[in-house]
């Protein structure tokens, strides 16, 4: 049961094989035995999962069902969750029970959904390792001395220990797509917009996006289907018709124009990863794809920048984190000032408080020419970039990262060294557009992940071309020793 | 761009944040590589450039000033770490 897929789950739950309650006990039970190793849920709502998948049951006894009434997904702990413990992964909101629903996790409670629990992070979404995480650095399940990336990684190392069938995720410069691509699952970011950002703990407000976390493209778009879509609550979120993403899937892929930029496969790339990666755009090509080059010239100034708007605007938005209204507040604050100050250097880890001041500087007076307005005139230029080479190509490929998962403990002592990993998707969300990770080799028992870029809004396109190479393959059915 | 102890301590204090002192040092040393790499912009001519805040250039969406959401407020306080009568309290301002 546990190696089923979503789509999968739902024809199960359809034929009447297994109950949703059934199902659902089976997932906790396995999380209760096996999490241990990888603490990829910092919380279980083990009650409320019964609850929800009775009422499941029930809504499929009556001719209520829908696609996604009865299947068990897991919510990354940045999802506020109504009456349920929302910390971000931070000493900050480790008190924090959530007075609301995030509108994603509204839409799949709509949806008969069932949460299992709320997934590991790195703190307030900072970090690519999982390692920044107040309650201790998820796991990577094919190696356990190894990070499963970030800072979804809870998420990812859910779905691939087969201790959830999904999950959510949020991406602000790769955190969707490198820890699918170090768990050897598959991890959408939509573009800018798609999905609602409300009740999304914010990071970086201009950057942040909601997405799937899953073993196939076809579960993704299932996923999409219930999370797309425009929400009044959330001043960024585009009035634009959602799509069925599951309706484009089977669309062969004769003539497809896939751009490889030479930004993308330097000479200091993983020899493995790019030889995974040439393997998979071979296997494009004997689906009736054609292969050109394309140019990303800015490729090298979007850490850069991003290490500006990122920061900055984290250094707004966690202003609102003053030990006042919610949240970790100090003991005995001597006047106001102690009060923020200490409930926010006690509440926040480093890396977080690194990000703040790194924010704070950046706009601090006689400094935003130099940073901020730099930065977003850099974002213009990488923007410009993407849309000039997919005038040219239906999509764009390369490797997710630049390596396959390093171990625990490696690139914490170093900030820098860690922003490095996200070399290859953080320029997407400056762009703003939509990009898609799948599992695309294996080299020394680690997997390997293939980035597939398109135009804004081109969520199907990305979804037909993952599903399609998951047609003709099996790298998206690779199970970690044990599991 | 080297920043020294008094950089860090202006910033940490522009951000309310207690930096504990022996942290200082790790802190300045972290931010000023973290500044160093993003001085590579500094390289790029943009000076024609517009600045993007949004991908889509997507403006600020209105919606008529109606009242849509109902009273919550005691609600939205049972998560605060101290309230009297509906206010939030914290240290004395005002003498």
């Amino acid at each position: 049961m546990f190696d089923k897929t979503l789509a999968e789950l739902a024809q199960g739950l359809e034929n009447g094989d297994f109950s949703s309650v059934e199902l659902t006990q089976a997932y906790l039970d396995r999380i209760a035995a096996e999490d241990g190793k990888y603490n990829s849920f910092i919380t279980v709502t083990g009650e409320q999962a019964l609850e929800q998948a009775k009422a499941a049951d029930e809504a499929r006894a009556t001719g209520n069902a829908g696609a996604f009434t009865g299947l068990p997904i897991a919510h990354k702990d940045i999802f506020c969750t109504e009456g349920v413990r929302t910390s971000c992964a931070s000493k900050m909101l480790d008190n924090f029970v959530s007075p609301y629903n995030a509108t994603v996790v509204n839409k799949f409670n709509t949806a008969g959904a069932v949460m299992l629990g709320k997934t590991n992070m790195d703190e307030f979404a900072m970090g690519s390792s999982n390692e920044s995480s107040f309650y201790g650095p998820s796991k990577n399940p094919w190696d356990t001395d190894r990070v499963p990336g970030g800072s979804s990684g809870g998420s990812a190392a859910a779905v691939a220990a087969h201790l959830a069938p999904a999950a959510t995720g949020t991406d602000t410069g790769g955190s969707i797509r490198q820890p699918a691509a170090l768990c050897g699952i598959t991890g959408l970011k939509p573009t800018y917009g798609r999905v609602s950002r409300f009740g999304m703990i914010a990071f970086a407000s201009s950057l942040d996006q909601g997405g799937p976390m899953t073993r196939t493209a076809e579960d993704a778009a299932m996923m999409l289907n219930v999370m797309a879509g425009f929400d009044p609550n959330d001043s960024t979120c585009m009035q634009k018709d959602v799509p069925d993403y599951t309706a484009d899937l089977s669309k062969p892929l004769t003539g497809l124009k896939i751009g490889l930029p030479k930004e993308f496969f330097p000479d200091d790339l993983n020899p493995a990863v790019a030889q995974q990666v040439q393997a998979a755009i071979k296997e494009y090509e004997a689906l009736g794809a054609t292969v050109k080059e394309v140019s990303l010239p800015n490729t090298a100034l979007a850490i850069p920048a991003y290490y500006i708007i990122a920061p900055s605007e984290a250094s707004s938005n966690l202003s609102r984190f003053d030990g006042v209204r919610y949240g970790y507040r100090c003991e005995n604050p001597v006047d106001l000032e102690d009060l923020y100050k200490r409930s926010r250097g006690e509440g926040f880890g480093p890396e977080v408080k690194r990000r703040i001041m790194v924010g704070a500087y950046a706009l601090s007076e006689g400094f935003y020419d130099a940073y901020y307005k730099k930065a977003q005139q850099i974002r213009r230029l990488i923007k410009q970039d993407y849309v000039n080479a997919l005038n040219d190509v239906d999509v764009i490929m390369g490797p997710t990262t630049p390596h396959p998962a390093f171990k625990l403990g490696e690139k914490t002592s170093d900030p820098v060294a860690m922003y490095m990993e996200d070399i290859f998707t953080i320029s997407l969300n400056l762009a703003g557009m939509p990009g898609i990770s799948i599992p695309c080799g294996m080299t020394e028992g680690l997997p390997v992940g293939l980035q597939i870029i398109g135009n804004y809004f081109a969520e199907e396109k990305l979804l037909n071309v993952a599903h399609q190479f998951q047609v003709a393959t099996d790298w998206h059915k690779k199970t970690p020793q044990g599991i | 761009m080297a920043l020294d102890r008094s950089d860090v301590e202006k910033i940490a204090h522009l951000a309310r944040l207690q930096i504990d002192e022996q942290d200082i040092p790790e802190y300045t040393k972290n931010l000023s590589s973290i500044l160093d790499l993003v001085d590579q912009m500094q390289a790029v001519d943009t000076s024609n450039v517009e600045p993007m805040a949004n991908a889509l250039d997507a403006v600020q969406r209105l919606r008529a000033d109606v009242v849509t959401e109902e009273n919550n407020r005691d609600k939205l306080q049972s998560v605060a770490p101290a309230v009297e009568n509906g206010l939030f309290q914290v240290p004395k301002v005002i003498e």
